[in-house]
C-alpha cells in the first residue's frame, strides 16, 4: 500500500525517526543538520546553536501550563540541552478562523510570562489565519537562537562506565496532558513545562557533561534509546532509581500509558563522567525543578545499542524506543 | 503508598524464588499459562521470566482479544469506515490491526479521511452517537467478560434512550468454551494455568474451577502486580508438587467466588452464547456472545449485513500456533525479521499485549 502519514509519524517514536533519516537528511545534508542534536552548533565569529519547533498540543491548556508556555520552553530548553544560552526567539502563528481573542491574549500572556524567566527576547514574528475546519484552533511554531557555552556535546562522546542522570519525575506533561484529554481532571497532576537554562547550566559547570537532552516526545525510554543505537554502548537503568511521581503513575495505571514513553517537558537527561555524577545531582536538587534529579543508570558495553532496564523485581528486560503514538488497552 | 510499595516490591522475592527453586526440582520442568493480556504485559514489564527458575517456563495463551479476532473481521470493519456516515468507535489496541491486506488498518483508515475515534470506554461511543444524531455510531465490543458488561449496559441504556444510530459490532468471547477447546487440542502440553483477575472479576473464581474439577489442572486467579504472580506462582508449584490440583483465589482483593452477579445478569439480558471463529483455535462451540433478538436493533451485524469471515493469515505467520502456546514468539520465522512492532504482520505483534509483542519489546 502507499504510504501516508499517521499520526505515528509525530509520535517521536521509530517511525519519526524514519522520516527523519529516509526523507530529511538525504534532502538537506549537513554538518550542522546530520548530528540530530537538539540545536545546530553553527560557524560564526562567536559559535551559534539553532533550533526550531513547532507545537500542536491538544487541548491547548493543560495542567501546568498551556501551547503559549510550552512554545518558548520547548525551544528554549532544545538551545540549552545543546549547550547554548538561549537568546532570541521568533514566533509563528497559525491561526483557526474562530479562535477566541480572549484565549489568544491568555497565550501571549504566558509567552511573555516565560520568555522573561528565560531572560530571552521574542524578535520576530508572523500571524497566519486558516478557514474554520482547517486547524485545531491554534498551531504555534519557534526557533531559536542562543550563543554556546559548552562546545563538544554528543553522543559520540558518551564512554562504558559513565552515569546516567534525569532531573526528576518522569512523565509528568504527558500524563497530565492525556488525562486532560480524557476529561478527567486531576489536581495533583500538572506538566512539568518549564524552562531549563539554569539546570543545563548547573550540570555543565561541572565540565565533566557528554551529553544533555530533554526527553520529550516519545519519553525517557526513547531519548536514551537515540543515546546508545547504532553503538556499541549500552545504558543499564535501575527501574528502582527513576523518579516517577506518585500522581504520574496512578495516571498512567489508569490510561494504559508507560510513564518512560510519555514526554517530558521540563525534564533534563544528562549523561556524565562517574566521578562528578553525585556533584551534578547535588548542584540540581538547590535548583526549582531539580529537586527530583537521580542517578538512574549507567553506561556499559553489556548489549551493544540496547537500553536495558533492571526492574524492581531483580529482572531484567529491553527498554526499547517507542513504535507509535501510545493506545489505550482494552482493559 | 500501600498498593505501591507491598504489591509492586515484594519483600519476600528471594524467599519465594528460593522456594520455587526447590519445588521446580520436584516437578521437573513444567509450563504455566496465563490467559490474560494483562498478565502477558505484566510478566514481560515485571521481567519475571528472567529469575524464574530454569525449569518453570511461562507462556501466553488466548488471552489477548485483538489476538484471537479472525483478520476478516477487519476487512469487513474497514470497508464499513468507508461510508461517511458512520463513526466506528474502538479501543486503542484495535486500530493498529491489519486486515488481510497487509499495511491497511483503522489507524490509516483514519489518516485517509475515515471517522475512526478511539475511546476509552463503550460509554464514550454512546455520547457520540447522542451528539451526533445525524451520524451513526458503530462500537467495536472486543473483549471478554470483562468489557462484556460494560457493553451490554450501553445497549440498555441506547435502548432506554431510544437511541436509534447506535450498534455494536459484537466480537465477544467467552474464556471457558475457549479453555476446554485449548485443552480438548492434540498439542496441548500446560501444566497448570494463571487466570485472569479481571474477567474473575465478573464471572467468580468458581467459573475456573472446572480446570482441577473436569482436568486435574491446577488453576490460580491472580492479580497483576508483580507480588500476585510471584505467589500465584508458588501456588501453582505446590499444587503440582503435591500433586494436588485445585482452584485458589490469589487476588482476593477483588475477586468474589460468585463474582459481579449485577453485571453477569446484565451479560445474560444483552447477550447469548454464540460458536465463534477464534484464531488459533477454529471454531469453538460456545465461544463467543452474540446480541439477543429482543436487542437487535443495536446489532451491528444485522444492521450492516455482515458475516464475519475467517479471514486468511499471512504465509509464515505463526500466531495460531503462538496464541496456543505450542510456539514461542521466536520460533516464529517472521519474529523480528518481517514482523514489528512497526509493521505488524500477525495480531500477536499488534496487539500491545500480544505475546509477540512483549517479547520482541521486552525480552533482552
Amino acid at each position: 500500500m502507499e504510504e501516508i502519514i499517521t499520526l505515528d509519524y509525530g509520535s517521536g517514536g521509530t517511525k519519526t525517526s524514519g522520516l527523519i533519516e529516509e526523507l530529511l537528511l538525504p534532502a538537506f545534508d549537513n554538518p550542522a543538520l546530520n548530528v540530530l542534536g537538539d540545536g545546530a552548533v553553527l560557524d560564526g565569529s562567536e559559535k551559534l546553536v539553532f533550533s526550531t519547533d513547532s507545537f500542536v498540543v491538544s487541548p491547548w491548556r493543560f495542567p501546568g501550563g498551556n501551547i503559549g508556555k510550552l512554545c518558548v520552553c520547548g525551544t528554549v530548553n532544545d538551545i540549552a540541552m545543546a549547550g547554548g544560552i538561549p537568546r532570541y526567539l521568533s514566533l509563528s502563528f497559525v491561526l483557526e478562523e474562530g479562535f477566541l481573542i480572549s484565549d489568544l491574549k491568555e497565550i501571549i500572556t504566558s509567552i511573555a510570562q516565560e520568555a522573561k524567566a528565560a531572560g530571552i527576547i521574542i524578535a520576530t514574528g508572523d500571524t497566519k489565519v486558516v478557514e474554520r475546519g482547517k486547524g485545531d484552533g491554534i498551531y504555534i511554531n519557534t526557533s531559536g537562537i542562543g550563543f554556546l557555552r559548552a562546545p563538544g556535546l554528543g553522543k559520540d562522546q558518551i564512554r562504558p562506565g559513565d552515569t546516567v542522570i534525569l532531573s526528576g519525575s518522569a512523565g509528568c506533561h504527558g500524563a497530565s496532558v492525556m488525562m486532560a484529554r480524557a476529561g478527567l481532571s486531576q489536581e495533583v497532576l500538572s506538566s512539568d513545562c518549564r524552562i531549563l537554562t539554569d539546570l543545563a547550566g548547573a550540570a555543565l559547570a561541572s565540565g565533566q557533561v557528554r551529553i544533555l537532552r530533554d526527553p520529550t516526545r516519545g519519553g525517557v525510554a526513547t531519548t536514551l534509546n537515540e543515546f546508545v543505537e547504532d553503538s556499541d554502548l549500552t545504558i543499564e537503568l535501575d527501574e528502582s532509581q527513576i523518579p516517577v511521581d506518585a500522581p504520574v503513575a496512578a495516571a498512567c495505571e489508569l490510561l494504559g500509558l508507560d510513564p518512560l514513553y510519555c514526554a517530558c517537558e521540563g525534564r533534563m537527561l544528562a549523561v556524565c563522567e562517574p566521578g562528578s555524577a553525585k556533584a551534578i545531582v547535588h548542584a540540581l536538587h538547590q535548583l526549582p525543578g531539580g529537586e527530583g534529579a537521580a542517578c538512574i543508570g549507567t553506561v556499559t558495553q553489556s548489549r551493544p545499542g540496547k537500553v536495558i532496564l533492571k526492574t524492581r523485581l531483580g529482572g531484567t528486560r529491553l527498554l526499547g524506543k517507542l513504535t507509535g503514538q501510545q493506545l489505550p488497552r482494552i482493559c | 503508598m500501600l498498593y505501591e510499595s507491598v504489591f509492586k516490591n515484594p519483600e519476600n522475592t528471594q524467599r519465594i524464588l528460593h522456594k520455587l527453586e526447590s519445588l521446580s526440582q520436584v516437578t521437573g520442568p513444567v509450563k504455566l499459562m496465563e490467559i490474560c493480556g494483562t498478565h502477558t504485559m505484566a510478566i514481560a514489564r515485571t521481567g519475571l521470566k528472567t529469575i524464574l527458575p530454569k525449569n518453570i517456563q511461562l507462556i501466553s495463551g488466548p488471552g489477548c482479544p485483538v489476538c484471537v479476532t479472525p483478520s476478516g473481521v477487519m476487512d469487513e470493519v474497514f470497508k464499513l469506515s468507508e461510508d461517511p456516515r458512520i463513526i466506528i468507535t474502538s479501543y486503542g489496541d484495535l486500530l493498529r490491526v491489519p486486515g488481510s491486506v497487509r499495511g491497511d488498518s483503522l489507524l490509516r483508515r483514519k489518516a485517509s479521511g475515515a471517522n475512526v475515534i478511539d475511546v476509552y470506554s463503550p460509554v464514550d461511543a454512546l455520547n457520540l452517537a447522542r451528539e451526533n444524531p445525524d451520524r451513526e455510531v458503530v462500537f467495536l465490543g472486543v473483549g471478554f467478560e470483562t468489557t462484556a458488561p460494560g457493553t451490554a449496559a450501553c445497549i440498555l441504556e441506547a435502548c432506554r434512550l431510544g437511541l436509534e444510530n447506535f450498534s455494536v459490532l459484537c466480537l465477544l468471547k467467552s474464556t471457558e468454551p475457549a479453555l476446554r477447546a485449548l485443552i480438548g487440542g492434540d498439542d496441548f502440553s500446560v501444566s497448570g494455568f494463571l487466570c485472569p483477575g479481571h474477567v474473575a472479576a465478573i464471572t467468580g473464581s468458581e467459573s475456573f474451577a472446572f480446570l482441577p474439577k473436569d482436568y486435574g489442572l491446577p488453576a490460580v486467579v491472580s492479580g497483576f502486580e508483580a507480588a500476585d504472580l510471584l505467589y500465584s506462582i508458588l501456588k501453582l508449584m505446590q499444587m503440582l508438587a503435591d500433586k494436588k490440583p485445585e482452584l485458589v483465589n490469589e487476588y482476593v482483593r477483588l475477586v468474589r467466588p460468585e463474582g459481579n452477579p449485577a453485571a453477569k445478569a446484565m451479560m445474560d439480558q444483552v447477550f447469548e452464547p454464540e460458536s465463534c471463529q477464534w484464531r488459533g483455535l477454529g471454531m469453538v462451540p460456545d465461544g463467543g456472545l452474540k446480541i439477543r433478538r429482543e436487542y437487535a436493533r443495536f446489532d451491528g451485524m444485522k444492521r450492516y449485513g455482515i458475516t464475519p469471515k475467517t479471514g486468511t493469515d499471512v504465509p509464515g505467520c505463526r500466531c495460531a500456533q503462538v496464541i496456543r502456546g505450542v510456539l514461542s514468539p521466536g520460533q516464529c520465522p517472521l519474529f523480528k525479521t518481517v514482523c514489528t512492532p512497526g509493521d505488524p504482520v500477525g495480531p500477536c505483534m499488534v496487539s500491545s499485549e500480544g505475546s509477540c509483542a512483549a517479547a520482541f519489546r521486552y525480552e533482552a
